[in-house]
């Protein structure tokens, strides 16, 4: 049988030896996770061939419907009426189920790969090897998690600038008039953008990196990951957005992006005094306006002559940039926060 | 220190023991699985009461549009646009409910025989004295029944939520219409519970196959999006053959398939017309035909204005269609091929939980 | 040095102590057998040694005082747990990857040897070896670590009896070794096989340590001849309900 035999070496057996170098967790988190990236990448990989198929022709669309002259001739015409039928698609329009759905992959992604990181560990056992290494297991979380992280945060981003690439031609025509139905750049597919879709991957990868490691089994804490990701997301959609920087207010009737800001609400004033919010109310409708005008902007014509000023609050277009980097940074700052708090419980962890 | 003992009991050493009766296995199913089967208690009924919530004003939006006289008059008007601006609130769920039916599905099936089989468990489940083909079937059939009644109860909720945009497309007061087939089809009292049982029985197959669970969830997940796209896309269209019509006036219940044109009875061009024939006889400009009724409803179709001025040449604008009335036949279709497909499916899982080696 | 050394050591969960007044001083240079029925708190003393949990009460020093879970201690000790758990998805060759990465030392040729001389294959999935198998496998991986501490959580309770006196035989020779020879702790409760390997004994039941000291020491003190006859005197004493 093969002999065991330990060569003494001096210093070898020091009471406080040097930590292990970090970028020998690269090989461990890759061995156990590559499954998990494969199916990250075989997803990503699949919509992207989707995404790609159904882009290439709509951009085609699009290149020559604005290319053509002069703009109100039939052809031209029947050209924009192709485009504007690609736009309203139930699933690939510009407000398409198609949208909605690939919300959900962030969700997805973050959940199946960031769950099995810590809880599968802790499920079947394995802990009992993994923390009992001589790299130290905070380290070995903190490694995992961070590589893990990086490698979605860049897949997505990737995907992310392929959507972008996708509904450029819904927003190129925003500030033209080709009769594309109304599109704004914020509210519809404001998390699936390049910025955006990579930090809505990884809050999720974070919220279900703690939750594997409270709730210690794997499919619980999907299911946990998937429910709290959709109060957040929800959240931000209805509540936070509007407010990441203060809006602006108009009395103008015709927004500067007449198609591309974000109304977020309209009042009337009278006499520099608040008179009531969103539409008029019947009695006002009836005294001032009953020539049987259809809702909106045009109550202002009727009613100003009576002292009624509108006024709009409305984010501008010009402020998308800045908006995505706002949610993108409060986003990284909680992902960074809930991987701290999961790695602090794996050193505090009592098994 | 105790013996044990057996006392002799005639009859009991059978060389071909009774079956044991079936209703052993419903505590058995509900101890092992009641924590799945709570948690789709609770995502049902949290997505209820806010179904509840937010159908009790559409509702009330509605009653108000529709009780209002004058109809003209610009409170009316209001009321109506009022009652179509609800929609916009309601669009991004709808979407969003079709993954319930999968998420339920594949997180309650998927483990039934996938943990199992991971965990080891099975070499305990498979060894008693109930035969595992008729252990699994018990289990799969009774998870599947109580999926479904709860999928009925949601999507009868779901089609009292949706009922007046239905009823919207019939009056004739310029509020929203909405095509009942297009959007929402599968979150109906048959189809909801339908899908969900599809996804369940793929889950349950896939768990068998693959004997991880959370790969067999993830599985099911993806096999599920592409048979509902494949459904909604390709297969619904096509339950029953379309109606084909010139007049021109379709209502605006119909769901529009496909359009084209003839000359002289000879097929001529599908779609909208080629520039060269609108160069030729259409020439005043046309109004950009792309700004249909409502936020995102569907563009009104394009044939009367080309008609006339191409009618007068001989050419015959045709319509395929599948009429508003074909609405219930077509849910039971669905639901009807969804069914089978999960019996087969459950089938197939059974007969490999019996025939599996070791 | 004291390879284990604790002090009025005590672990409790919620309300139950599942370990209480612990105090021990296990040599270097031993194979110190933990025996005791189910629920003595064997693996509880095992868990504390290696790091995996903290204590309630007292103290715990390893390798000579060392902290009980410090990089330090880890460094020097390796541990198979019950059950012996592997990563049953990845391959052997994997394991044998993760374990060099995550050490400071690795003997990889003895640890390659070793395995092709028990007839591993390195491509098989861990979760398809047998229980033999995947026992020496866990075993194999933490002699290549080069501990000074070797410890086993019943590392032979799911094993043929051919497999058990294999296993037993490769911790012998590890800790007969000449010079650097690894002190050995492992707990079971086959007294039949811990006779002829075991020359340190710490008898539990109760959560409490019942006796402990040198083997040959404990059989003349108490007029034994067989490690499992004063095993068995003991803990009938303290612990009526266990049954042979």
């Amino acid at each position: 049988m093969t002999a065991l035999t330990r060569p003494a070496r001096p210093g070898e057996d020091d009471a406080a030896p040097r930590p292990l170098p970090w970028r020998r967790m690269a090989g461990v988190t890759w061995r156990q996770h590559r499954m998990t990236l494969a199916g990250v990448a075989v997803l990503l990989g699949a919509l992207a061939v989707w995404l790609w198929t159904a882009g290439t022709p709509l951009h085609n669309t699009w290149a020559t419907a604005a290319a053509c002259h002069p703009a109100s001739s039939p052809s031209c015409q029947n050209l924009i009426s192709a485009f504007d039928s690609t736009a309203t698609n139930k699933f690939m329009g510009s407000k398409g189920a198609g949208g909605v759905l690939l919300q959900l992959i962030p969700a997805l992604i973050g959940a199946f790969a960031g769950a099995p990181v810590l809880a599968r560990e802790l499920e079947t056992g394995t802990f009992r090897f993994a923390w009992t290494q001589g790299f130290a297991r905070w380290r070995w979380a903190l490694a995992k998690l961070v590589l893990l992280a990086l490698a979605l945060a860049a897949a997505t981003a990737a995907f992310g600038v392929l959507v972008s690439w996708y509904y450029q031609p819904y927003e190129g025509v925003g500030g033209q008039f080709l009769g594309l139905n109304e599109n704004t750049p914020f509210a519809y597919g404001f998390s699936l953008r390049e910025v955006t879709f990579p930090a809505w991957t990884l809050a999720a990868f974070a919220i279900a990196a703690l939750a594997g490691v409270l709730i210690r089994r794997v499919v619980p804490a999907i299911v946990a990951t998937l429910v709290v990701y959709a109060g957040l997301a929800f959240a931000a959609a209805g509540l936070l957005r509007e407010h990441y920087l203060a809006p602006l207010a108009t009395t103008r009737l015709d927004l500067p992006g007449t198609t591309t800001d974000w109304v977020l609400g309209q009042w009337f004033t009278k006499n520099g005094r608040f008179a009531f919010g969103g539409n008029p109310p019947s009695s006002i409708l009836n005294q001032f306006c009953s020539s049987g005008k259809a809702a909106g902007p045009s109550f202002a014509p009727c009613l100003s002559p009576h002292g009624y000023v509108q006024w709009t609050s409305y984010q501008p277009a010009s402020r998308f940039w800045p908006f995505q980097w706002i949610e993108g940074g409060w986003l990284l700052a909680l992902s960074a926060l809930l991987i701290a708090a999961a790695i602090w419980l794996v050193h505090r962890r009592a098994a | 220190m105790a013996t044990l003992t057996r006392p002799a009991r005639p009859g009991e050493d059978d060389a071909a023991p009774r079956p044991l009766p079936w209703r052993r296995m419903a505590g058995v199913t509900w101890r092992q699985h009641r924590i799945a089967l709570a948690a789709v208690a609770v995502l049902l009924g949290a997505l209820a009461v806010y179904l509840w919530i937010v159908g009790t004003s559409v509702h009330h939006a509605w009653t108000a549009a529709i009780t209002c006289h004058p109809v003209g008059s610009p409170a009316c008007q209001d009321l109506a646009a009022t009652f179509n601006g609800t929609w916009n609130n309601m669009s991004i769920p709808t979407v969003l409910l079709q993954v319930v039916p999968a998420l339920i599905g594949a997180f309650v099936g998927a483990p039934v025989l996938a943990r199992e089989l991971e965990t080891g468990t099975f070499r305990f489940a498979w060894t008693q004295g109930f035969a595992r083909w008729r252990w699994a079937l018990a289990k799969l059939a009774a998870l599947g029944v109580v999926l479904a009644a709860a999928g009925a109860a949601f999507g009868t909720l779901l089609s009292w939520c949706y009922q007046p945009y239905s009823a919207a497309a019939n009056q004739d007061l310029g509020l929203y219409g909405n095509t009942p087939f297009a959007v929402a089809f599968g979150l109906r009292e048959v189809t909801f519970p339908a899908w969900a049982l599809a996804a369940f029985a793929t889950g349950a197959l896939a768990g068998m196959l693959i004997r991880r669970v959370v790969p067999a969830i993830a599985a099911t997940l993806a096999v599920y999006a592409g048979l509902a796209i494949a459904a909604a896309a390709l297969l619904r269209e096509h339950y029953l053959t379309p109606l084909v019509t010139s007049n021109p006036n379709l209502p605006g219940t119909a769901w529009l398939i496909a359009q084209w044109w003839t000359k002289d009875g000879r097929f001529a061009f599908a779609g909208n017309p080629p520039d060269s024939l609108l160069n030729q006889f259409c020439t005043f400009p046309q109004s950009p035909s792309g700004k249909g009724g409502g936020p995102s409803g569907p563009p009104g179709p394009p044939g009367p204005t080309y008609a006339q001025c191409l009618a007068p040449h001989g050419y015959a604008n045709w319509m395929s269609y599948q009429p508003a009335s074909r609405f219930w036949p077509f849910q039971w279709i669905e639901g009807g091929w969804l069914f089978a497909l999960s019996v087969l499916l459950i089938a197939a899982t059974i007969w490999l939980v019996h025939r599996r080696a070791g | 040095m004291n390879v284990v050394e604790s002090r009025g050591l005590g672990k409790r969960y919620g309300r139950t102590w599942a370990l209480r007044e612990c105090t021990l001083e296990i040599p270097a240079g031993c194979v110190a057998a933990l025996v005791g029925p189910n629920g003595a708190g064997k693996t509880t003393l095992l868990n504390l040694a290696v790091g995996l949990t903290a204590p309630s009460a007292g103290g715990l020093t390893v390798l000579g005082g060392r902290r009980a879970g410090s990089p330090a201690a880890l460094d020097g000790i390796a541990f198979v747990a019950q059950d012996t758990p592997v990563y049953k998805t990845l391959s052997v060759a994997d394991m044998l990857s993760i374990t060099r990465s995550l050490n400071r030392r690795f003997d990889q040729p003895y640890a390659r040897a070793r395995l092709d001389e028990l007839g591993i294959p390195l491509k098989r999935r861990a979760g398809k070896l047998s229980g033999g198998q995947q026992a020496q496998l866990a075993l194999t991986l933490a002699l290549a670590r080069r501990p000074r501490l070797l410890v086993l959580d019943e590392p032979v309770a799911a094993l043929d009896p051919v497999a058990r006196h294999d296993f037993m035989a490769t911790v012998l020779a590890a800790a007969a070794a000449a010079a650097d020879g690894v002190s050995v702790l492992l707990s079971s409760h086959v007294l039949t096989e811990l006779e002829r390997v075991a020359s340190y004994l710490v008898l539990m039941s109760g959560g409490r340590v019942q006796l402990a000291g040198a083997v040959a020491d404990l059989l003349a003190a108490h007029g034994r001849s067989s490690l499992e006859e004063l095993a068995l005197h003991y803990l009938r004493e303290t612990a009526p309900e266990v049954t042979r």
